[in-house]
């Protein structure tokens, strides 16, 4: 299967509701108020939020005028550029020659980090790369063990401590591993923290800090973790997350479910975010690149 | 984009002020912004189609009480309307007529089940039962681990074997909680995604197997639109019983909560509000709808304050603020009616936009402190010292300050603090009658005792 079936796949469910909608909507008939309201119905159901989908809207009603289009077909196709365009992104800044490069997952509880983590080991591991992953959650009960069965399956270098100790001193004593054994990769897991707790997003900034002392210019691309079914709130995640440890990208799991993740759209919208990932599944191969024509396309068609 | 809906409501409406009814116009532009503060707040849509509709008919035509304005009349009714919506009473865990009863947490990944379920336990144990947690979840790596990890650290009994299916660990813990002597046992599915037909049929037949009393659905708080696609095809399944929100600790509006509600009819048992294993509550129908409604608590902050404050009192007050009289005694006893109404850290809970902002969620722990401590250093005066505070001089300080255990400057403080209130209680009383008590809640910053 190619990594486009697979990521059609994935899609493919939650594409039917939200799709057979659209397509009941976009083949019939003209362009009237009724089709914008439906429409922005359509868009908020597919959690890209109420200020994106509005903004969507009126932005399609403007071109939909400017080009003169009478047809809700050709109007269809319109919003899928317009949707397009928002999520497309430059290709991803490449990471740095100099070895370690350090990647550092971030994001809140239960979105999916640990599992994002394995999937993008494994995904280095296959390109040739001696991969360190960093069991930097030393918070939740047995996610250390967790990420060591990840590990050994990827078959990965794991670095960890006991449970409980402070994860800066086990990123402090991974990057030095690391710089030793000549790592390529290194892939840090962090606790999952609501964006809401201070002292949670101090702790993750002094992370932050203790590995840009140790690798300069490390971490090298910071990834929040944000789970499809997530609805507004994930801006404000997104917001709060970049704000303390300035995010690169954004990794969307449980897309293989029913959810949209309609909300990287307005992630994107008010923090120029990218995608950079998504999740599709529970096994280690389900992790691919996001590939915003294809994401939209898959959404709307 | 919308903090606070009764605000903007009350903005949209303000030319409606002296009008007697809310005419139909009127209504959908006030409808208008109560579906998008819904959305907003991820119901979903469809539920907030069908709630606006029921809001409508209510709306229209409505009496408008002279009191209120018709912004705040129409929250009011939101308000009344959501509260209905999510179930009017606290709903409690029932039990078997034979033990042990078993309660099974079903949901999808990472949704909170197996903290909720410690949560749960502790939660039982604290009114005397005897839980015993089971781990059922032999897919994802790690998670037997976690929950066993979970109950070592607060001496809970465990059970789980790695090498049966789910239904068999399930069968031999009740057994094993039979041979204990526990009461309740508690099953932690596995998370799967709500289209695993596969883990369907598995938790279809624990619940056969297993017959549980009940059958609770673990919710993210922070679900969008899709909360409904979940709890549907759980609910149309499994049969649940109950719902526990979980991660209500952030800044989520929490519309998942009436989502869920909507489409299974189940009651919301108990949310999650903390990552500490002691951090579940029952849940309240109407703290929700303020939060949906991004109020706060303002409603039952107002009750409470109803039932607390002694209106012939209040009356006194008033009279005394009038004519500047109030002294310090006044002042402890506010303080004193305040704190009748509950711990200060939950008052303000209840005040819109504290859920959202962990600063001053911390500097409200403290206020807690210093609620004590004023308390005492006005104990500590004499009688004439608290009618008339200028007399206090150097020497009474430091006997004051001594007396409550406290410092010179906490004393200093105090009094420079009752002194600016004086001052804003005459502006008041010179500015005249209605109106002002709003611009006195909006000068909150200043004075952390009101």
């Amino acid at each position: 299967m190619s990594l486009l079936e697979r990521f059609k796949k994935g899609l493919a469910r939650s594409r039917e509701g939200f799709s057979r909608r659209l397509d009941h909507l976009f083949h019939r008939g003209e362009i009237d108020e009724e089709f914008y309201l439906e429409l922005e119905e359509v868009l908020i159901a597919g959690d890209v939020g109420v200020e994106t989908g509005l903004k969507l809207v009126d932005q399609l009603k403007e071109e939909v005028g400017r080009a003169r289009l009478k047809e809700r077909a050709a109007a269809r196709e319109l919003l899928v550029q317009l949707i397009a365009a928002r999520l497309s992104a430059p290709e991803a800044a490449p990471l740095p020659e100099e070895r370690p490069r350090v990647i550092l997952l971030v994001g809140v509880n239960g979105s999916g980090k640990t599992t994002t983590a394995a999937k993008l080991a494994h995904r280095y591991r296959q390109e040739g790369e001696k991969v360190m992953l960093v069991a930097g959650d030393t918070f939740r009960a047995a996610a250390i063990e967790q990420l060591e069965i990840w590990a050994s399956r990827a078959g990965v270098d794991l670095v960890k401590q006991q449970a409980g100790s402070d994860p800066s001193a086990v990123f402090f004593d991974a990057l030095h591993a690391a710089l030793a054994r000549k790592t390529d990769v290194v892939i840090g897991d962090t606790a999952g923290r609501l964006h809401t707790k201070v002292n949670l997003m101090e702790e993750l900034k002094k992370i932050h800090r203790v590995i840009g002392r140790i690798v300069p210019g490390a971490p090298h691309q910071v990834l929040l973790v944000l789970d499809a079914t997530t609805g507004h709130n994930g801006l404000a995640q997104a917001a709060r997350f970049h704000e303390a440890v300035t995010v690169d990208g954004v990794v969307l799991t449980k897309l293989d479910g029913t959810a949209r993740g309609g909300i990287v759209v307005a992630v994107r919208e008010a923090l120029d975010l990218p995608v950079r990932y998504v999740g599709i599944g529970e096994k280690m191969e389900d992790l691919e690149p996001f590939q915003p024509e294809e994401f939209t396309r898959a959404l709307l068609e | 984009m919308f903090a606070n809906l009764a605000e903007k409501l009350q903005e949209t409406l303000r030319r409606l002020r002296g009008k007697g009814k809310l005419n139909e116009k009127d209504v959908e532009t006030a409808l208008r912004e109560i579906r998008l503060a819904l959305l907003e707040a991820d119901v979903n849509f469809k539920v907030v189609k069908e709630f606006v509709a029921q809001i409508r008919e209510r709306a229209v035509g409505q009496e408008v009480l002279k009191s209120l304005t018709p912004g705040q009349q129409v929250v009011k009714i939101v308000h009344e309307e959501l509260t209905r919506l999510m179930g009017r009473e606290q709903s409690r865990l029932e039990s078997a007529s034979s033990p042990p009863s078993v309660l099974m947490l079903a949901g999808l990944q990472g949704s909170g089940k197996t903290t909720t379920a410690v949560k749960l336990a502790l939660h039982l144990r604290r009114g005397g039962r005897r839980p015993l947690l089971v781990a059922a979840d032999i897919y994802r790596p790690g998670a037997i681990k976690q929950l066993e990890v979970l109950c070592r650290s607060v001496d809970l009994p465990f059970y789980s074997n790695e090498k049966a299916r789910p239904v068999q660990i399930c069968q031999e813990a009740v057994k094993q909680a039979g041979r204990e002597g526990c009461d309740y046992v508690i099953l932690d599915t596995a998370g799967r995604l709500h289209l695993d037909e596969a883990m369907m049929a598995e938790l279809r037949e624990i619940k056969a197997q297993l017959k549980p009393v009940e059958l609770l659905l673990v919710v993210d708080a922070m679900t969008g639109q899709d909360a409904v696609n979940a709890a549907t095809a759980f609910h149309r399944e499994l049969g649940l019983t109950g719902i526990i929100l979980t991660k209500l600790d952030g800044d989520t509006r929490g519309g998942a909560a009436l989502s869920v509600r909507a489409v299974t009819g189940c009651p919301i048992k108990f949310v999650g509000v903390g990552e500490k294993v002691d951090a579940l509550e029952p849940f309240h129908p109407e703290r929700m709808a303020s939060r949906i409604l991004g109020m706060g608590d303002v409603l039952s902050l107002i009750e409470k304050a109803e039932a607390a404050i002694d209106q012939e009192k209040a009356r006194e007050l008033e009279r005394k603020l009038r004519r500047q009289e109030f002294t310090l005694e006044d002042f402890r006893d506010q303080l004193q009616q305040l704190r009748s109404m509950g711990s200060l850290e939950e008052i303000l809970a209840m005040l819109p936009g504290a859920a959202g902002i962990p600063k001053e969620v911390k500097q409200l722990s403290l206020s807690e402190e210093q609620f004590k401590r004023v308390e005492a250093i006005i104990n500590s005066m004499t009688v004439a010292e608290r009618r008339d505070p200028s007399i206090i001089n150097g020497s009474r300080r430091r006997r004051i300050a001594r007396g409550s255990g406290t410092t010179v400057q906490d004393v200093n403080k105090l009094l420079s603090q009752f002194a600016q209130m004086q001052r804003m209680f005459k502006q008041m009383g010179s500015m005249g009658k209605k109106g002002q008590l709003k611009k006195l809640k909006k000068g909150k910053r200043g004075f952390p005792f009101f």
